[in-house]
């Protein structure tokens, strides 16, 4: 029988926090009422996890429990005809493309990792390149089972109207334990893309591209070069694609490529290598511009290429920042952030900007709302990195946007609720005996 | 390609079993918990499994292996590969003393897992080609005082397949002990902080267990490095072994 054992260094993917949890780690869905059981007896707080690619501390229980769902990682049925996919809660995303893929189907949304599990996909309400034509990941699940520590499985389901569907979606893993989860998948008619990419010299010229490109294409993004000054600031890439009509369904498989065996010194990410791989970035795009068929796999996941590649940002681990900010001010907001994070000389490697449609996010803590959307990473070199993020901070909150809670390690309770009013809301649905880090500092509760 | 995999739900056994169906082969798996079959079964087929089959059964129970045995090739109508993955760990501290969980132990571990040995042997004898691939473990290399009655089994299991695939030498069948070094299994979840350098994922041992299959042995490590960190233990003069904190 499975059993909490103690573990001292969990870690998320910013690699900031490592904090001690007591962690067990169930194979089998019978193993799992006992689990909750035991790991709310001692009267400490649980939390359910997967592949850990939460960036902050959202992932996170220190002093606490985790259930490690990584090993419930079966898929239990899939329907060619409803397109209906129910799988364990911890399979991958690339376990469920090996099963799609060479059936002609893929996934409703997919994040920029296929590394991480479906019952984080759906605890973080995921959204991918095409948000502005299928909205969120949690749009497209039709049922779920949670467990909760008062005992058995809820089966829920949009038609939910006690709320606690919606709380779910995007909750976190706050409202109980996500088991298993069923999803609609779509038909593809091959395993290409048609991409096309546009570079572009300033960030004005990103709104109208976006603009004109989401009508016509399934899938936009946007890199930036975040670290240009002068005439080149706000200079950038954009992309769109769709599903290639024709072509082979194979499955493309992860070519091996390198991986990072160890933490990077802290000076490897430096304000010299970060400018010159955003040139090397720019000019790459700019001679490859145009239209070209690519496999899936780079267009969709390009990081995943290189194995553990937060390792880059050495020891001490680095800080992704997601914000969204409503259409009518997005441009100067945007603007603004990028111009605090280039005189604060702290530079962000990847820098991806994408506008979202008006699609409703089902969760109560979805991200995802209408306008756009900048994700920035900085290492963490401590008070300086937090100062710049609290000045992107008050740049969000005036533009009435808010932050990725699957990104922050360091959000203010004061930002999360203005960005989250019906936070109150949500906080009813949450199991009392699951918490996290984040949750336990964005609603003032208690350590475990 | 048809396989039968005695002790399914082991996870060694389960990520092997998704590289098989990666291939497209038809499986038998054999293990005690119906659900858990059904659930792993559930999974293959969607992975690529042209067919999975389950039996229940208790496989410490050797009454009448031969006709269950046979009825598992019937089931499939043949059989190319067998994988033989099932084992308990148990707690050495609490069986060391206790002569009837020491016996328990080493039925469990070695004397049911000989017999299936001896009869799947015999099938494949029999029809002249075919695998069987067995699960050891480093711990049968060199009798430590950490895990000796487990270890004491594996090893004679070891020298059982060692001697199935001596006597397969001239007739065409293969036999291969696989012996693991610690892998993050539930097995093992006893152990505090499995990880580091000496740690390995049932996917990484998985692949080796599917490779023994086809080349190699009749001894093979996973990962191979166990090789050669056995060499030197088993070759640590006792004076210097009895120290250690192995």
């Amino acid at each position: 029988m499975t059993r909490f054992v103690p573990s001292d260094d969990l870690v998320s993917w910013g690699r900031v926090l490592r904090a001690r949890h007591e962690v067990a780690r169930p194979h089998w869905r019978d193993e799992l009422p006992a689990l909750l059981g035991e790991g709310a007896e001692a009267g400490r707080k649980l939390l359910a996890i997967g592949l850990r690619r939460s960036y902050g501390d959202c992932g996170l229980n220190p002093d606490g429990a985790v259930i490690d769902m990584a090993a419930l990682d079966r898929a239990i049925s899939f329907d060619p005809e409803t397109r209906l996919l129910r799988a364990e809660a911890g399979i991958s995303l690339d376990a469920l493309l090996a099963i799609l893929v060479p059936r002609g189907f893929f996934l409703p949304v997919t994040p920029g990792t296929r590394f991480v599990t479906l019952g984080g996909a759906i605890a973080n309400d995921v959204h991918g390149k095409n948000h502005h034509r299928a909205g969120t990941l949690g749009r497209w699940v039709r049922r779920l089972g949670l467990m909760r520590s008062e005992g058995g499985t809820l089966e829920l389901g949009p038609d939910d109207n006690t709320g606690l569907f919606a709380a779910t979606v995007g909750g976190l893993g706050l409202t109980g334990l996500i088991a298993w989860v069923e999803i609609e998948v779509i038909p593809i008619a091959s395993a290409t893309m048609e991409v096309e990419t546009i570079p572009f010299a300033t960030l004005d010229a990103f709104f109208p591209l976006t603009a004109e490109s989401d009508g016509a294409f399934d899938y936009t993004v946007a890199w930036i070069d975040c670290l240009a000054r002068g005439d080149a600031r706000g200079r950038g890439l954009f992309s769109r694609a769709r599903h290639a009509a024709e072509g082979p369904l194979v499955l493309q498989k992860k070519r091996p490529g390198p991986t990072v065996p160890l933490d990077l010194p802290g000076f490897a990410l430096n304000g010299l290598t970060v400018k010159a791989f955003n040139e090397l970035c720019y000019r790459n795009g700019r001679r490859r511009a145009g239209r070209a068929a690519a496999p899936y796999e780079p267009f969709f996941y390009p990081l995943d290429r290189i194995g553990g590649w937060s390792r880059l940002y050495g020891k001490r681990g680095f800080y992704q920042y997601q914000s969204v900010v409503p259409p009518e001010v997005a441009g100067d907001a945007t603007r603004a952030m990028l111009e605090a994070v280039s005189a604060a000389g702290e530079g962000s490697f990847l820098a991806v900007l994408k506008t979202f449609g008006d699609m409703p996010s089902p969760g109560m803590l979805s991200f995802p709302r209408p306008g756009t959307t900048l994700a920035l990473d900085f290492a963490n070199r401590g008070a300086s990195t937090l100062k710049l993020m609290d000045r992107l901070d008050a740049i969000v909150r005036e533009a009435g946007g808010r932050l990725y809670p699957a990104k922050d390690g360091r959000i203010s309770a004061a930002m999360f609720r203005a960005g989250y009013p019906n936070w109150e809301d949500f906080a009813r649905h949450v199991d009392p005996r699951f918490s996290s880090s984040f949750w336990r500092r964005v609603s003032q509760e208690e350590g475990p | 390609m048809k396989i039968i995999i005695l002790g399914a739900t082991s996870a060694i056994a389960e990520a092997t079993a998704r590289l098989y169906a990666g291939e497209g082969a038809e499986l038998l798996l054999v293990a005690r918990q119906p659900e858990r079959l059904a659930a792993i079964a559930a999974d293959l087929k969607l992975r690529g499994a042209a067919r999975v089959e389950t039996a229940t059964r208790d496989l410490a129970d050797t009454d009448g292996v031969a006709d269950a045995f046979a009825g598992f090739v019937a089931t499939l109508g043949g059989v190319d590969h067998v994988l033989l993955a099932y084992g308990v760990l148990g707690d050495q501290k609490s069986i060391e003393h206790d002569p009837a969980a020491a016996q328990t132990s080493l039925t469990v571990n070695f004397t049911s897992a000989a017999a299936w040995a001896l009869v799947a042997a015999e099938a494949l004898e029999r029809q002249g080609r075919g695998s069987l691939v067995v699960l050891g473990s480093v711990a049968g290399d060199r009798g430590r005082r950490a895990n000796f009655i487990y270890g004491a089994a594996k090893a004679g299991l070891a020298t059982l397949v060692e001697g199935i695939a001596h006597r397969f030498a001239t007739s065409g069948p293969r036999a291969v002990i696989v012996k693991p070094g610690p892998v993050i299994t539930p097995m093992t979840e006893a152990f505090a902080n499995r990880k580091g350098s000496m740690w390995s994922m049932p996917d990484a041992v998985a692949s080796i267990v599917r490779r023994a299959a086809d080349s190699g042995g009749p001894v093979i490590y996973a990962p191979r490095f166990w090789r050669w960190i056995m060499l030197v233990i088993r070759s640590l003069p006792s004076a210097l072994f009895n120290r250690l904190e192995i």
